[in-house]
């Protein structure tokens, strides 16, 4: 058991040519991902990183039986490339792209609606359930096996507690990159249920940080229905009010969102939550004693 | 992006909504010609002058006053031009104010009492989907309305399949207790809005006040207009707006490097690949008892070219004492990163403070060996625990 993919899933990448597209195509086929094929609107007939290479996503999928999807479309493009996707029947569609604009992204979560299907990103590193698929573009020698799953906004955050998790003896289930816009398609909470209810997670690490209140949701849900013990981690204690610091979704606005009122939510809610990113592993290795 | 009031208030006007006029000055003699020019075109005898600074509570700090003649426009023009203007949202050097706004006096006597209202759209995170907020309490700090009375503040949720409709557009002029002519005012004004917003790629509006005139007229007194970065694209006119005089000048020449940089005021500056990570290893500093100097993404390709411009970007700020590198190395390999910082090392010649370097991920500890064999002053380490132990060491 896994979640959102698995070594089954047959897996198409949306501006697959590119340079994006092709690096990290190539990275993932080397994982052992089961890349089915690609699309690049014009180059459909081709054959690239010997995989076809449609014309349009609705092609792959009735050609390859495609059920997932990654995209790699620049930002000004890449919402259509969503809605393309959920269109033509995907049903896990994990966005790379960085800097898609706020109005698109209202756009393509109301159009989702009518769709079976879950968004991960945009703005994120991916999903990876390790040693079956990497559908992102995490370093997947980092990610080991084992019994823990990860949910975070960041990616090289992510990269670093799975380093952890692994170094204090223990793996990774399924790492769940969400991302950091301000819309995403799949909240921290979302992330958390599915692991909450993969039988092969064990324990569940949440990493968040400054801005919105994703984090704060999920663990008054873990309060309420939690089953595995989760721990926590909330970027940006030291970041002052008012100022970017590199994730859109990053913003310190009121009192609600700031690091330090995040943890304070998710300690009354029984999460484990270290104050130093540093213990992340540690810390994981001790509550799963 | 942010945009000076005067910026916004033409924008919001293209697309309908009216404003207060105004004409933008950089000498007290521009302020007194302008001046001269409103009182041709709207009939107003006295003036507002308004500093243009890309922040809040300006008229708590001098930057806001009213002239009542021409000599007055000129004198008040030269002082508010030039000063550093500080407001509870500036820092306490204040902000340089380069231009005024001068504005037609709209608070004149009349057939009804004149009332202040407050409005702003934005977007709802937890919906994903744009609203409106408004109060009648204009004119205040939002915030302490929020806190004190609540209920009077409103919110309007805009559906995105159809956009603002008009029975929205009633409810907010209703709830605001308008009539008559206000009421129809309010209803325009209120449309044009959102269709100012929806058509600029905006991330938020806040026209605090928007006012009703004395003779029912709905305008807006100030404007603080702020568009999604990520959508300037499309709007390559809005970007030409941007002022760079307002953003600190290290962080414009990083932003041109592709390094993502925000000063801070403390004494370990930090370079990290990610923004989370770097998040976390201020947060890291601070623990082992120093100050995050700065936040700095380097991005995904952190080579030597960039990691050299990063340390020359940290190195200006003299109270810097110690730099503390933090490379997660995936995609990008660790040796090669080490190889970077060493040549960028060498290249600036004699850096006097320590630099801590904690390179992990794909061949970490070859990086270590190029860092310890290199004989430079830097230390290396390969977990963070490590690195935080060496910044408490060192600071």
């Amino acid at each position: 058991m896994s979640v959102l993919v698995n070594k089954d899933s047959k897996i198409i990448v949306q501006g697959f040519t590119g340079k994006e597209g092709s690096f990290h195509a190539s990275q993932m086929i080397e994982y052992g991902t089961n890349v089915v094929g690609g699309v690049t609107p014009g180059k459909g007939g081709q054959t690239h990183l010997d995989r076809p290479v449609f014309n349009t996503v609705d092609e792959a999928v009735k050609e390859t039986g495609a059920d997932v999807s990654i995209i790699f479309i620049p930002p000004a493009f890449a919402a259509d490339g969503i809605m393309e996707a959920a269109n033509a029947g995907i049903k896990v569609i994990v966005c790379i792209t960085e800097g898609i604009p706020v109005k698109d992204m209202i756009k393509v979560k109301e159009y989702l609606k009518a769709f079976d299907c879950t968004l991960i990103g945009p703005n994120c590193p991916g999903v990876i359930t390790a040693d079956e698929a990497k559908v992102g573009i995490m370093p997947g020698f980092v990610f080991k096996k084992g019994n823990v799953g990860i949910v975070s906004k960041s990616g090289t955050l992510t990269y670093e507690a799975a380093d952890q998790v692994v170094k204090a003896g223990l793996g990774i289930t399924t790492a769940i990159g969400i991302g950091g816009d301000p819309i995403i398609g799949t909240p921290t909470l979302e992330a958390v249920k599915m692991l909450m209810e993969d039988e092969e997670t064990k324990g569940i690490v949440m990493i968040g940080e400054i801005g919105g209140n994703l984090e704060a949701l999920a663990a008054k849900w873990i309060k309420e229905n939690g089953t595995k013990p989760v721990v926590g981690f909330i970027a940006g204690e030291t970041a002052p009010a008012g100022r970017t610091m590199g994730h859109a979704g990053a913003i310190v606005g009121g009192a609600e969102d700031t690091a330090q009122a995040k943890k304070t939510i998710m300690r009354e809610c029984g999460i484990h939550v270290v104050d130093s990113p540093a213990d992340i592993g540690t810390k994981m290795a001790e509550v799963l004693k | 992006m942010n945009l000076h009031e005067y910026q916004g208030k033409e924008i919001l006007h293209s697309f309908g909504v009216n404003i207060q006029r105004g004409i933008v000055a950089s000498t007290p003699e521009e302020a007194v010609e302008a001046a001269k020019k409103l009182n041709k075109d709207t009939g107003t005898s006295w003036w507002v002058i308004k500093a243009q600074v890309h922040a809040g509570g300006r008229g708590k700090g001098g930057g806001v006053k009213l002239a009542k003649s021409l000599d007055d426009v000129r004198k008040i023009a030269s002082e508010i031009i030039g000063m550093n203007l500080v407001t509870p949202q500036t820092t306490k050097e204040g902000k340089k104010v380069h231009q005024v706004l001068i504005a037609e006096d709209v608070y004149y006597p009349g057939e009804s009492e004149t009332s202040e209202i407050y409005m702003s759209v934005l977007m709802d995170r937890q919906q994903g989907r744009n609203l409106i907020m408004y109060s009648t309490e204009g004119g205040m700090d939002i915030e302490q309305v929020a806190e004190d009375t609540p209920e009077l503040i409103f919110t309007e949720e805009i559906d995105p399949r159809v956009g603002l409709q008009g029975f929205q557009a009633r409810k907010i002029a209703f709830n605001l207790g308008l009539s008559g002519l206000a009421f129809k005012e309010m209803v325009k004004f209120v449309t044009s809005l959102y269709n100012a917003y929806d058509g600029i790629d905006a991330s938020l509006f806040e026209i605090n006040p928007v006012l009703k005139t004395s003779d029912n007229k709905i305008l807006a007194v100030d404007a603080k207009v702020t568009l999604d970065d990520n959508g300037l694209f499309r709007h390559p006119d809005y970007a030409a707006l941007r002022d760079i005089r307002e953003e600190d000048s290290t962080e414009v020449e990083a932003g041109e490097a592709g390094l993502n940089f925000v000063k801070l005021d403390g004494n370990v500056g930090c370079m990290v690949n990610g923004a989370g990570l770097a998040m976390a290893t201020m947060d890291i500093i601070k623990m082992a008892g120093g100050n995050p100097a700065n936040f700095l993404d380097v991005g995904g390709t952190a080579d030597a070219a960039r990691v050299e411009k990063a340390f020359r970007i940290i190195l200006k700020d003299d109270s810097v004492k110690a730099i503390l590198v933090n490379i997660f190395g995936g995609i990008v390999r660790c040796d090669r990163v080490a190889q970077g910082i060493v040549d960028a090392y060498k290249n600036i010649g004699d850096i006097d403070i320590p630099i801590i370097v904690r390179l992990q991920g794909t061949n970490a500890v070859e990086a270590k060996k190029i860092i310890d064999d290199s004989g430079l002053k830097v230390h290396s380490a390969i977990m963070l625990k490590e690195a935080a132990g060496l910044v408490k060491e060192l600071v």
